[in-house]
């Protein structure tokens, strides 16, 4: 998770790094220097895998970037005709709609599942930690593997899913869950809660064990047990762990393609475009690269609201 | 502050492009090496996406004795999956480290001609004589020959035969007995009939033989001949005949579900033979039913065919010229054929195969009239598929009716 890594180091207040012993000057200076050096691997790192592509993604969006671009290296400068292009698609409206649907409802399934699991095995009983790797399975799973097994038990007429449910007499007809432009796209959003599960188990998990048990202790001879307990000690203390998962977790979402693929492919009758799915489709099916970059640029500006509002966030809480 | 925050935001925002933008780099422009072409050629790459066996091993024998035949030591032979062998052509080309010889799905190759990257065959005295025309219009790019197809297969429908004998109907031949003979054979957990409706070209594909056999055109989807056929594949579906997943089924999916009892009848391509002969399955073939008795069936070609890409080594490119030339001749074209799945595209010799292997006469005559997908649209081809397959998502899905799904989905 070097993501999170650089998120965290990043967002943490500027440390006083100024020694206030006077040091000779020569040293200071030396110091300076092996202060840089430290640093420019890590900066060469990131742009080279972070700036490059950044940068080149944006390039390429203002370029007439098409298959003829790879033979005679020449791509003639558009200006904003890809992003005109993109947005006044019909699809588009529609891909934005259900980017939106489908990241908040991951998130939100996502979120209050791996809050419940965390709090249960935040408990110790038997077979806990057994349990907590099993847990990890979905994560473990390659995704295209993860998404053709799905798509074999979201199937309309013998899919494991509709066969059980209807031989518990819960439904009397098969639910079309890959099928109907209606069902299709809830039928994403419970694959992709399932995959998102571990992740947030695992990190609010560890946010709860960080919570010293003095805190409820204290709280419990003030009368706050239960749910009274959970809302005044363990989310505040839980604050910083919860903004991260859902920053992530929104980021992630987001970007997810190898799932819609494998299950939809974008269909039924466009009922699970995302901008994802139309960027990869613009790119690597039509092969109008420009355009692709357009609309992944344009996801990039989406993530980056809330990377700001994360970032404000976080501010206001090292204010208090 | 202000700064290293905005730095932090932009560090995370970029996690999305990495993956999309993966294969934009590259881009040297090097130049490929000149040469003479008296210089001696002793070794030829070749790319293909010729992955399963045994098709992979068969592929090889042909071009290393081939390779011999033309005196090149060496035939170096890649093969990479179907879906990213343009990536992989792509990745090279900006590279330039393009294979001396490149096998193309035959609807890409005019989209990879235009593009600049293969040099007309015209030029190493290569011709497609006596070749059935849709191998030929789909290797031809502004007049110019590209490729040469040793072998094409097509869609047909298969049925099961004990299946049908039981029920005591025949296969179809118009489209009203597709339906009757469908729905009677739709009984508990076995649909009459199966297709693949997809969203993508794959989809787009499996509609073309009702489309092009009513006689609609890609060239105006609005008419009443492509909303003729979208009906057909409407009332199919809506009858119970067939399955609402199809939306959702690739080609082998359909192929799954006909070997597991679950569809008596299916749209589906020689490719499936030998799965469908390794299960046992006693089925037959006839050509995609007609409309109407005057119409004749018309189906898209598919297949593949060997080209030479522009490598800048003149040497080299006479060199693969003539191993594109070998792979195609008489010899091995019926060899290709007969190790299963296609028929050969030069017209005399699919006679003659026709009378050797009658198990493959349900697609001989097909293949000889099929109509390449870019015949008429050229590289324009994929965006009107997509049209396709998105209009015959809205109408299989309820959203459009036949006679105006087509403009929905963006026909102009």
């Amino acid at each position: 998770m070097s993501d999170a890594k650089t998120l965290t180091t990043a967002t943490e207040p500027a440390a006083p790094s100024y020694d206030t012993a006077p040091a000779r000057r020569g040293g200071r200076r030396g110091e300076e220097i092996a202060k840089v050096l430290f640093v420019v691997p890590a900066a060469l790192a990131i742009i080279a895998l972070f700036g490059y592509p950044v940068v080149k993604n944006l390039v390429m969006s203002f370029q007439n970037y098409t298959l003829r671009t790879f033979i005679n290296g020449k791509a003639p400068w558009v200006g904003l005709q890809n992003y005109v292009a993109v947005v006044s698609d019909e699809l588009f409206t529609k891909a934005l709609i259900n980017t939106a649907l489908f990241t908040i409802g991951s998130i939100a399934g996502q979120f209050v599942i791996g809050m419940l699991l965390a709090l249960f095995f935040h408990k110790n009983f038997p077979l806990n930690g057994v349990l907590r790797a099993l847990f990890l399975l979905p994560w473990l799973i390659p995704l295209i593997v993860g998404s053709a097994a799905w798509r074999a038990i979201l199937e309309q007429d013998s899919g494991i899913l509709n066969v059980t449910l209807e031989s518990l007499g819960i439904i009397n007809a098969p639910i079309p869950w890959l099928t109907s432009p209606n069902v299709a796209l809830i039928a994403i959003i419970l694959v992709n809660i399932w995959l998102g599960i571990p992740f947030n188990v695992t990190l609010l998990y560890s946010g709860l064990q960080d919570i010293p048990d003095e805190l409820y202790e204290a709280g419990a001879l003030d009368g706050a047990t239960g749910w009274k307990a959970f809302w005044n000690i363990t989310l505040p203390n839980l604050r910083a762990v919860v903004s991260v998962v859902l920053m992530l977790g929104v980021i992630y979402t987001l970007k997810v393609l190898d799932i819609i693929l494998g299950l939809t492919q974008g269909g039924p009758a466009n009922a699970t475009q995302t901008i994802a799915v139309m960027s990869y489709q613009r790119s690597f099916v039509e092969f109008k690269f420009g355009q692709g970059a357009a609309l992944s640029n344009i996801l990039i500006l989406i993530a980056l609201v809330f990377a700001i509002v994360y970032l404000r966030a976080n501010r206001r809480r090292f204010d208090e | 502050m202000i700064k290293k925050r905005v730095l932090a935001a932009a560090a995370m925002a970029s996690l999305i492009p990495l993956t999309l933008a993966a294969c934009g780099g590259g881009g040297s422009n090097a130049g490929g090496s000149a040469s003479s072409s008296s210089e001696a050629v002793d070794s030829l790459t070749v790319l293909d996406y010729y992955t399963d066996e045994p098709g992979k091993s068969n592929i090889d024998a042909q071009l290393q004795k081939c390779g011999t035949s033309i005196g090149v030591a060496k035939v170096d032979h890649q093969s990479v999956p179907g879906p990213t062998l343009i990536q992989k052509v792509l990745q090279q080309a900006s590279s330039k480290t393009l294979p001396d010889v490149l096998m193309l799905d035959n609807p890409d190759i005019q989209q990879i001609a235009e593009a600049g990257a293969l040099v007309p065959l015209g030029d190493f005295g290569l011709n497609a004589d006596g070749y059935a025309p849709g191998p030929v219009s789909a290797a031809t790019y502004d007049g110019q020959l590209y490729g040469l197809q040793p072998g094409a297969n097509t869609l047909a429908i298969f049925y099961n035969k004990d299946v049908l004998a039981k029920a005591g109907v025949q296969p179809p031949k118009t489209w009203a007995e597709l339906k009757t003979t469908a729905k009677k054979l739709t009984s508990g957990k076995q649909y009459g009939f199966a297709f693949n409706a997809t969203a993508d070209y794959e989809g787009a594909w499996q509609f073309l033989p009702p489309m092009w056999t009513n006689g609609g055109d890609e060239t105006d989807l609005k008419s009443p001949q492509v909303a003729g056929a979208l009906q057909l594949w409407k009332d199919l579906v809506d009858d119970g005949s067939v399955s609402k997943s199809a939306v959702n089924w690739k080609q082998s999916d359909v192929n799954d579900q006909f070997i597991a009892g679950k569809a008596a009848m299916m749209e589906n391509g020689p490719w499936q033979i030998p799965a469908l002969t390794k299960a046992k399955i006693n089925y037959g073939v006839v050509p995609f039913p007609v409309n109407t008795p005057d119409q004749k069936s018309v189906a898209p070609l598919g297949g593949e065919a060997w080209t030479v890409p522009e490598t800048g080594n003149d040497a080299k490119k006479a060199k693969a010229a003539e191993l594109v030339k070998c792979m195609n001749t008489d010899e091995n074209q019926m060899l290709r054929a007969k190790q299963g799945g296609l028929v050969p595209t030069k017209l005399a010799l699919a006679a003659e195969f026709k009378k050797e292997v009658p198990s493959m006469a349900g697609f001989t005559d097909a293949v000889a009239s099929a109509r390449a997908r870019t015949g008429k649209l050229g590289s324009k081809w994929p965006d009107t598929a997509k049209v396709i397959y998105t209009g015959m998502q809205l109408v299989l899905t309820g959203q459009a009716a036949p006679a105006d799904a087509m403009a929905k989905a963006g026909a102009s």
